[in-house]
């Protein structure tokens, strides 16, 4: 195909907009900007078949720095608009921007209920904890005790956990990376392509101005390997520097086993995408920090009808059942009369 | 037991010693339990009567609760016909007859009726238990109170067990859900009309159960043989078809009917895919529920989890170069208007319908007011624009539906169509158009790169380029941000803000210039110019009607296009010496009338969640000018 074709010649310059980018220096999204406008180009779909949209918040900018088709809405419901988007025009490539609080507090209602329709659109939550626009108030990512300016002796609030939130509503695809681990992130948000239904990407996400510590556990070279576990499909989890530590089940709750040299890693889980039911990658969004490394990758991917193909379905088996809409017997489908 | 294969006998036909009187113009109202089956009942008088040449016009009253207790006022239903052979404008003042299933209903209803009026009550339900949940210390059929009304006393309840004895499939239970169709004939052969509308209904509806509709069936008949057959009902009533009409196919159609056919004709007519995105809320759920059934006109219905992920829904649809609507009432319009602003801001087509009902708050969610007017205007952040458009009918609900896409598709903007809780659920006779005669709908769209800029406008509309994303060359981003017109860039700089503020409202504005102008109905200029918007329109025509044929100096007209308002308005005003504004709320019409023109109105106002009655709107003519 001529279109296809084109699109293999694109680069990540083609998906660089002419506007001046504005986030703060040293701020997490640049990176995701920049492997998102790398892997573009690899996924061989045309630019203009390609739609970002966001909501409100420091990361809902981004769809003005994509040269892609893009909407940048109102906070919280960018999953509405890219339903309704998708639903009308179901070859295109639909992509959420979204962040904690647009996504988990004032948009809580429309991104579990997108999940869980499972539309087909890509959903990137960057996740730092903190409402950065308005200049530092706590979000609900954010840690108990967490001192903001709106949290002076400290957040009170439980935070939710975008995964487990996402896995509730039964989502079909589930990846938890990072913003500077790049070649991770450009690898998940390629799978998010690939997948037909919602794909939802949690990007642990630094912001550098009023939450800069938020992620140290995950990116300081010291420790972040003992802190990470990457999930690989049929492969046991085995994580740490010397990848010398695992994870079994004890009864219904996973624990950390140490490695013997030569261990095989025998008995320990052995990660799976594609598990039908959402125990499996539920037990793994709940491992936390510090006492249990924090699951990188795919949690879960499984093959579901989507709603914005179904709807679609549904038109073209109206129009096979009673063939085309006519106006002429709608308006006299009911008893009538004539007069002469 | 009845005869199921003979007809009754067909309208109009004399009875071998029945005397039949005819009159022009008769209201039934029938009222019971809601869970009676009065709105199937009233639908099907309506029906009958509208096949049979009268004009018709309804007015169903329905409890916001689904199932109120049993046998109370709360739990009542009511609907209300009337039929005439004259041109008709509403569903009537007050009711001739009352077919009254309990005391409840009779309770409720009395007041409305007339002394002289005709009563007919199902006595099996005077019941002691039936009597005090209506709040009846003695049986009212027992004592004088009824005295200057016609009352016809029939064990209904009784004669259906009877009619049914035989059917075994069906419990006792199931039988009593079948006595509103002995009310039915019983009405039927009252004003004398045909039963085999009704029975050609019963076999569509319950063709698969084929004892229902034999059930159904001879329930009516026994109900119309029951009045053939007793004394008491000898005097029949006929009306003779409307003498006056345009030729033509017809058919009943409600508001809400109206506006589904209109928004999937306005799609099919701009060759786009329509998509409806809504969350359910009366009384517009009707709207959702019709479309969902027309999925082979290319229809997408998107229940959506809430009233803003609905608008949100539409505005991605119109992004996505489809025809989108959503429909809600007030509370569900107060959850839209931030989006309704993106939608403004982002200069997409699409449709917004409100069918008003009593606010505020939750307010009266089944009966009807006109008190969103200004909330439309005004009721979001900033300057937000959007022309508001409202059907004065029925039937019209039709054509402003098509007309609203046109202007939509037209100028680049959202349009708010208000209809309200009476014109929603009220049926008429509408005149099946061609739609081979309706205009195509002519979208501004564009697909040429060379020169794209996303906010570039038309020179006459001022109307943005509709560019639909797939469009090779013609990425491009749009956004709630403030912005600078032409480029849509980000922009907060005072002189672009302020220019596209002003293009906006200009925009809106020139709508005025692609409308029709307001007509009058009556003299051009005199003592009284009696001016509405919307649902209003059947009793202020009417009564005005009625004055002018006093000898009154009187006009009427009635606004469908609220903004812009047409450009004739102003110069209209001015030509009579006052100006009445009823409405259904307490004068927002009025505020604005008099914000724009140099003229005092006489507001008229009414909340009681009821339209008005003609006769109020008379009194008050008479009021003002002697």
């Amino acid at each position: 195909m001529s279109e296809v074709a084109v699109a293999e010649k694109l680069t990540r310059k083609d998906f660089v907009s002419d506007q001046e980018v504005r986030w703060c220096p040293g701020c997490g999204d640049y990176a995701i900007l920049a492997q998102m406008q790398k892997i573009m180009p690899e996924l061989g779909i045309p630019r203009e078949q390609i739609v970002f949209v966001s909501g409100i918040g420091c990361s809902s900018r981004f769809p003005y720095y994509m040269n892609t088709y893009g909407v940048h809405s109102i906070h919280g419901r960018a999953p509405t608009i890219a339903t309704g988007l998708k639903a009308v025009n179901p070859d295109l490539s639909v992509w959420v921007i979204t962040g904690d609080g647009d996504a988990l507090s004032i948009g809580g209602n429309h991104f579990m209920h997108t999940l869980r329709r499972n539309v087909d659109v890509k959903v990137i939550l960057f996740n730092n904890r903190i409402y950065g626009l308005t200049k530092g108030q706590y979000s609900p990512t954010s840690l108990p005790g967490h001192r903001t300016k709106s949290t002076p002796m400290g957040s009170i609030d439980y935070p939710l956990n975008p995964l487990s939130i996402a896995l509730g509503a039964e989502a079909t695809f589930v990846a938890r990376t990072q913003d500077t681990n790049t070649k991770h992130l450009g690898e998940i948000l390629k799978r998010a392509a690939a997948h037909r239904g919602t794909a939802f990407v949690e990007i642990y996400q630094n912001c550098v101005v009023y939450n800069p510590t938020a992620w140290d556990h995950t990116t300081d070279p010291n420790v972040r390997d003992d802190n990470i576990l990457y999930l690989e499909d049929g492969e046991p989890l085995i994580f740490g520097k010397n990848r010398d530590r695992g994870i079994r089940l004890n009864g219904l709750e996973p624990e950390v086993v140490e490695l013997g040299e030569g261990d095989s890693g025998d008995g320990l889980l052995v990660h799976q995408e594609d598990y039908k039911n959402t125990h499996y990658p539920f037990l793994l969004s709940r491992m936390g920090h510090p006492e249990m490394p924090l699951p990188f990758g795919v949690l879960r991917c499984v093959d579901k009808p989507a709603y914005t193909d179904m709807i679609n379905d549904q038109v073209k088996q109206a129009v096979e059942k009673v063939g085309d809409g006519d106006l002429k017997d709608l308006f006299h489908d009911s008893d009538t009369w004539t007069v002469e | 037991m009845a005869d199921t294969t003979a007809l009754a006998p067909s309208a109009g036909q004399e009875d071998s010693d029945g005397a039949v009187e005819i009159r022009r113009s008769v209201v039934i109202r029938f009222s019971g339990d809601s869970g009676d089956g009065m709105q199937l009942t009233g639908d099907q008088f309506t029906n009958t009567s509208a096949v049979l040449g009268n004009d018709v016009s309804t007015f169903p009253d329905f409890p916001a609760e689904i199932r109120a207790p049993v046998g109370t006022i709360p739990g009542l239903s009511g609907f209300q016909v009337n039929f005439s052979s004259d041109d008709l404008y509403t569903a009537g003042d007050a009711p001739d007859v009352l077919v009254a299933m309990n005391p409840a209903a009779l309770k409720a209803n009395l007041r409305d009726l007339p002394a002289g009026g005709a009563i007919i009550v199902n006595t099996d339900a005077f019941t002691r238990n039936n009597l005090r949940k209506a709040g009846y210390e003695d049986n009212p059929l027992e004592n004088e109170s009824l005295k200057s009304y016609e009352v016809f006393e029939v064990p209904l309840t009784k004669l259906t067990q009877k009619a049914l004895e035989d059917i075994e499939e069906m419990s006792n239970k199931q039988k009593d859900l079948c006595k509103n169709a002995f009310a039915l004939g019983l009405s039927f052969w009252m004003f004398d009309r045909p039963l085999e509308t009704t029975i050609n209904f019963y076999e569509k509806k319950f063709g698969n159960r084929p004892h229902i509709v034999e059930a159904n069936t001879r329930v009516l008949k026994a109900g119309y043989y029951y009045g053939e057959n007793t004394e008491a009902f000898q005097h029949r009533v006929s009306l003779p078809q409307r003498s006056v009409v345009e030729s033509g196919t017809y058919r009943r159609i409600t508001g809400n009917e109206a506006l589904v056919l209109g928004m999937v004709t306005a799609a099919s007519k701009a060759n786009k895919p329509l998509f409806y995105g809504s969350y359910p809320i009366t009384p517009a759920s009707a709207i959702l529920e019709g479309l969902a059934a027309l999925k082979q006109f290319d229809v997408r219905t998107f229940q959506a989890e809430d009233e803003i992920s609905a608008m949100g829904s539409i505005i991605g649809a119109a992004f996505g170069g489809a025809f989108a609507a959503t429909a809600s009432s007030g509370p569900g319009l107060a959850l839209k208007s931030e989006a309704i602003n993106l939608a403004v801001v982002l200069e997409l087509p699409m449709l917004i319908v409100n069918v008003q009902r009593g606010g505020p708050s939750t307010g009266l969610p089944t009966k009807t007011e006109q008190g969103d007017l200004l909330e439309m205007f005004f009721g979001r952040n900033g300057e937000s624009p959007i022309p508001i458009i409202a059907p004065a009918t029925s039937a019209e609900c039709f054509d402003l539906a098509v007309e609203a896409f046109r202007i939509a598709a037209r100028s680049m903007t959202p349009v708010i169509l208000l209809s309200d809780g009476y014109i929603a659920h009220n049926s008429e006779p509408w005149k099946i158009p061609n739609p081979d005669d309706i205009e195509p709908i002519v979208s501004n769209y564009r697909t040429d790169p060379q020169g794209y800029q996303p906010y570039m406008r038309d020179a006459e509309t001022l109307a943005r380029p509709w560019v639909i994303p797939g469009t090779p060359g013609m990425e491009h981003r749009i956004g709630g941000l403030g912005k600078q017109d032409v480029t849509g860039n980000v922009s907060y700089t005072p002189e672009d803000h302020e220019h596209i503020i002003k293009t906006r409202a200009e925009k809106i504005g020139r709508i005025a210039n692609f409308i029709p102008d307001l007509e009058v109905a009556g003299p051009d200029e005199g003592d009284l110019l009696v001016i509405g918007w919307g649902g209003t329109f059947g009793a202020i025509y009417a009564a005005v009607k009625q004055m002018q044929e006093e000898g009154k100096s009187v006009a009427s007209t009635q606004l469908r296009y609220l903004n812009p308002f047409p450009k004739n308005l102003g110069n209209i005003l001015s030509r009579y010496k006052q100006v009445l504004v009823p409405e259904l709320n307490l004068g927002q019409l009025s505020l604005l009338l008099q914000a724009r023109f140099p003229v005092r109105v006489v507001p008229f106002n009414k909340v009681q969640g009821q339209p008005f009655q003609i006769r109020e709107i008379t009194h008050k003519i008479v009021e003002l000018l002697g």
